[in-house]
């Protein structure tokens, strides 16, 4: 059989250079570079069909890329098979062998590869997923939760330079993925692998990993660590996908080294020129929704951008804060969550409010938003059901 | 899901559209695509050139020669017209009475014993079990059962159902009876497959919306295991049309009983008339082919098999 | 049908027994007079006696006919069930042109009556000038096993999660080995289901035997040509225990598969 090289004591270092990937009818993949730095949680993150799965099966070698180059710690492996590759997945639906007991899943693969204590090392991998005890079971006589763990044991006992997680976490219920997360956390740390973790959870990728590449339509859209992506999003599509924005696009009037300053619904709004992708023509800016802050009376404030006066359209509690539907004329609707310091709601539905947040809390955007249609009038339907969906 | 009754009812995992192409395909394929070519495509050509041989002109008796004869066709037509139509009211016949019969039996095994798997898996078993047992021997069974001296002719005459001296074996009766008897497995599996994937919400959304028992079953339950039904009839349909040995004088038939089957078999077997009993297989084919025809067209073939 | 009161609530039920009574009247016919103390013909009851039982193959012809019968179901049925197994995987896992051709191909001997496909094999023996024997009967039964061996394996690969493969793959299996320790174990109980039915269409047909058999005698010839005369209780004896033996093994498969779905249900 041909050999694979030696199982790693540490993570390797993954470069894709120029991956595209072409179906039958449709692009994938286009122009992919990427590369993920050796022992490092990477995320790769984005919505359904937006090419990362096919990405993690080209690594896993399971696809062929149309184009392009993928090395595994400097060396290329773009011409080899699936079994020949230092790489290891935990598959989205755990494919744990239903033939074989957990023992025998979990040693499938040292087995292949000649190991000859592979009894000693399937125990090991099972007790640091505290499964030991059930070893001699059948797959289909453990929970969710549990295959889950044997799936990451039978990958991780092959120490592979790179370890790919394809949704691994996508069929258990929301109190169990928590706990996985931390738990998959812990082991990464513990084994010192790479791991790249597929998902679309925004929550799960920012919980767990060290970078997050957010991918749209084939591409990466941006990519950093998870709070430099919330506090500065480079496109609208990230600006979305990663937690909710209130994107304002409108004219440059002023662009100076310390600050851009555009005309939003008559106002003049201002945002870090460190903080702005583009400086001139139609600007994107945005600002995050917990960032506002709202006012029963017109403020007259330094440092702050402010928009109004609007109407509040609508209001629901959620527990930890209140959501805001402000309705401003010219601007469209905007999202405020607002900290529930005091008992219930503020702000009653039909209030006339104004907005402001602090300049260094906006960012500028490369791209331009789409406008949506309904942002235009106040007179549209008050608590829009698509507005408030979007907040899910 | 047609034909496929016979296959384990397995959940489907998710499944990918198959995206592998290549030589293996084609090795895979192979063997047993070419073998169906030469064992069951290139007989039915023969069976077709047979059926326009005419006899050797400086032959003896009972030679043959390549022709295009299609006399054998008219002459076929006149010999046995009254076979070819008896064949086609006997399995027709037959396929009705298995659908009536077998029906509700699929309904109870399907729905009522849904929630009693063992029982469920018993039931199955029972449906399947004549075919464990010869097909031959089944049908004498019931030829000695039905037989003159038998108890079922004996108790029908004491309550007076049927007059003295008459008969049940020999009959119309007793060979739909005996097609009816060996092919309702047949009819009975597909519409339990079609029945067992049914939704039972879906009645309950039925009755919700106002429609009785009655109705619910015309509107929901008839219409979703329309499949079963449609795949169970042919597969009675087709191997009663060529049965020979439910109408053989030796079973279940008399002498005014014998199908196309019979025919070709005394014709090939028998006799030697290679021209004529070829001619009744094509011609038997072609009337098969005419609901068959219907199934491919509005089935999507994938789901042929 | 659900709901009725009743009447109603008892007649599927009362109705289904019957049925099931109905199906199983012959083969307790069958199974009744193996055990008959008969002569010549086995048509009246003439006692009980177990000397069928143990002196089965005092009645020569049929042992005979019955061995040609299992040897010919053996070799049918290993052939039938690989080149079906192939076509099975091929049809789930490959793209290839002529799909819908292949397809029908494989579908039409099931929808064909088996007397057309006797005589048409017949037909094209004579024509090639083949002598009928066991192999014109061994490749007849092949022909028409195939495609019902394609329909229950199919079923078992289309039900196969192909990220099992791929983890095996993935897990350092070179394509040998994950055929070997994935796919064939996991598919195995369909094909043995495919073997069992394939084996047992090939011991029961008798029509297409009939056109292809010449002078050899399976067990259905056998018993069709004794029929005029009276089939010898040992010929019951076979049929019974091959049925006993057949049951056994499809109530064990069936139990064991309720009983795991039993717990499915209450989990």
């Amino acid at each position: 059989m041909a050999a694979p090289s030696k199982p790693a004591e540490s993570g390797a270092d993954l470069e894709l250079v120029g991956i595209t990937k072409q179906f039958p009818g449709y692009r994938a993949i286009e122009e992919l570079d990427l590369s993920i730095p050796a022992g490092s949680f990477f995320a790769l993150l984005g919505p359904s069909g937006c090419g990362k799965t096919t990405t993690l099966r080209l690594i896993a070698g399971l696809e062929e890329p149309t184009s392009g180059r993928i090395l595994i710690g400097g060396s290329d492996v773009t011409g080899q098979k699936p079994h020949e590759r230092p790489v290891n997945t935990v598959f989205q639906s755990y494919a744990l062998f239903p033939h074989m007991t957990i023992l025998e899943n979990v040693s499938f693969g040292l087995k292949r590869r000649g190991v000859s204590d592979y009894k000693v090392k399937a125990i090991e991998a099972l007790k640091l997923v505290e499964l030991d005890h059930l070893a001699g079971r059948k797959p289909s006589q453990l929970s969710g939760g549990q295959q889950q763990r044997v799936a990451l044991a039978r990958a991780v006992v092959n120490r592979p330079a790179l370890l790919l997680l394809d949704e691994p976490l996508g069929a258990l219920d929301l109190k169990l993925r928590r706990q996985m997360q931390l738990e998959l956390k812990t082991i990464q740390t513990e084994v010192g692998l790479t791991f790249l973790h597929v998902t679309h959870d925004q929550e799960e990728a920012m919980t767990m990993a060290d970078t997050v590449a957010v991918m749209n339509r084939g591409r990466i859209e941006q990519l950093g660590a998870p709070q430099e992506l919330y506090e500065l999003p480079r496109t609208a599509f990230v600006a979305n996908f990663l937690g909710q924005s209130n994107l304002f696009t409108g004219e440059v009037l002023e662009a100076t080294d310390a600050l851009i300053a555009l005309e939003v619904g008559g106002r003049r709004v201002v945002v870090p020129a460190a903080r702005a992708a583009r400086r001139s023509g139609q600007v994107t800016i945005g600002v995050r929704p917990e960032k506002l802050l709202l006012h029963l009376e017109e403020p007259s404030l330094d440092g702050v951008n402010t928009l109004g006066p609007g109407r509040v359209v609508d209001v629901s509690f959620s527990g930890v804060s209140t959501q805001y539907l402000v309705a401003v004329p010219g601007v469209g609707q905007i999202i405020v969550f607002s900290q529930n310091l005091v008992h219930g709601a503020v702000i009653n539905r039909g209030a006339t409010v104004w907005l402001t947040w602090s300049i260094e809390h906006g960012f500028g955007l490369e791209d331009i938003a789409e406008t949506r249609p309904h942002f235009d009038d106040e007179a549209s339907a008050p608590g829009l059901p698509g507005v408030v969906a979007e907040a899910v | 899901m047609a034909f496929t009754a016979f296959a384990s009812d397995t959940a489907l995992a998710p499944q990918q559209e198959p995206t592998k192409r290549g030589r293996v395909a084609l090795l895979l394929l192979l063997p047993g695509l070419a073998y169906l070519a030469v064992f069951f495509l290139a007989p039915l050509i023969s069976l077709i050139l047979t059926s326009l041989q005419r006899p050797a002109e400086f032959g003896d008796f009972g030679q043959y020669e390549y022709a295009f004869n299609v006399d054998n066709y008219a002459d076929v037509f006149g010999a046995y017209g009254g076979h070819i139509v008896r064949s086609i009211a006997y399995s027709s016949a037959a396929t009705v009475a298995a659908l009536l019969l077998g029906y509700p039996l699929a309904y109870f095994i399907a729905v009522t014993l849904r929630r009693w798997p063992v029982w469920q898996g018993l039931a199955l078993t029972l449906v399947i079990a004549p075919f464990f047992i010869s097909f031959l021997l089944r049908t004498l069974a019931w030829k000695q059962i039905l037989s003159d001296e038998g108890p079922v002719l004996g108790f029908l005459q004491l309550v007076q159902v049927l007059p003295d001296g008459a008969r049940l074996t020999g009959t119309d009766f007793s060979v739909i009876f005996g097609l009816t008897y060996n092919f309702l497995p047949f009819m009975v599996l597909p519409i339990y497959a079609s029945l067992a994937s049914l939704d039972l919400r879906l009645l309950e959304a039925s009755r919700d919306l106002y429609a009785n028992a009655w109705s619910s079953f015309w509107r929901v339950t008839v219409p979703l295991s329309l499949p079963g039904i449609i795949s169970g009839s042919l597969l009675v349909l087709i191997p009663a049309a060529g049965d020979y040995v439910n109408a053989s004088l030796d079973f279940l038939g008399g002498t005014g009983t014998a199908m196309v089957g019979n025919v070709i078999e005394t014709l090939f077997i028998e006799t030697g008339n290679y021209p004529e009993a070829s001619a009744l297989s094509v011609i038997l084919m072609a009337l098969i082919l005419v609901p068959v025809a219907f199934y491919v067209l509005f089935t999507r073939t994938e789901d042929l098999i | 049908m659900r709901g009725m009161r009743g009447f109603g609530k008892w007649a599927l039920p009362v109705y289904s027994v019957i049925a099931f009574v109905f199906l199983l009247i012959p083969i307790a016919y069958t199974i009744a007079f193996s055990f008959n103390d008969s002569r010549r013909s086995n048509i009246s009851w003439r006692g009980f006696t177990l000397d069928n039982w143990f002196g089965v193959c005092q009645a020569q012809d049929v042992c005979t006919a019955f061995g040609k019968s299992i040897a010919i179901g053996l070799v049918a049925t290993l052939v039938a069930t690989v080149l079906g197994t192939m076509i099975a995987i091929a049809l789930v896992r490959y793209r290839f042109r002529f799909r819908s051709s292949t397809t029908l191909l494989l579908f039409l001997p099931m929808a064909t009556p088996e007397v057309v496909l006797g005589s048409g094999l017949a037909a094209q023996f004579l024509a090639a000038g083949v002598q009928k024997g066991m192999l014109t009967i061994v490749l007849a039964h092949i022909m028409f096993c195939i495609s019902f061996v394609v329909v229950t394996v199919r079923a078992r690969v289309a039900s196969l999660d192909p990220a099992l493969e791929e983890a095996g793959r993935d897990l350092y299996a070179n394509p040998r080995q994950v055929f070997w320790r994935i796919t064939f174990p996991l598919l195995l109980p369909g094909i043995v289901a495919a073997a069992l039915l394939a084996f047992a269409l090939s011991f029961d047909d008798f029509i297409i035997t009939n056109f292809n058999a010449g002078p050899e005698v399976t067990l259905p010839k056998y018993i069709y040509t004794a029929a005029a005369r009276g089939i010898p209780a040992e010929a019951n004896v076979i049929a019974s225990a091959v049925f006993l033996l057949a049951i056994v093994i499809v109530l064990a498969v069936q139990l064991t598969g309720a009983v795991r779905r039993k717990r499915l249900l209450q989990q």
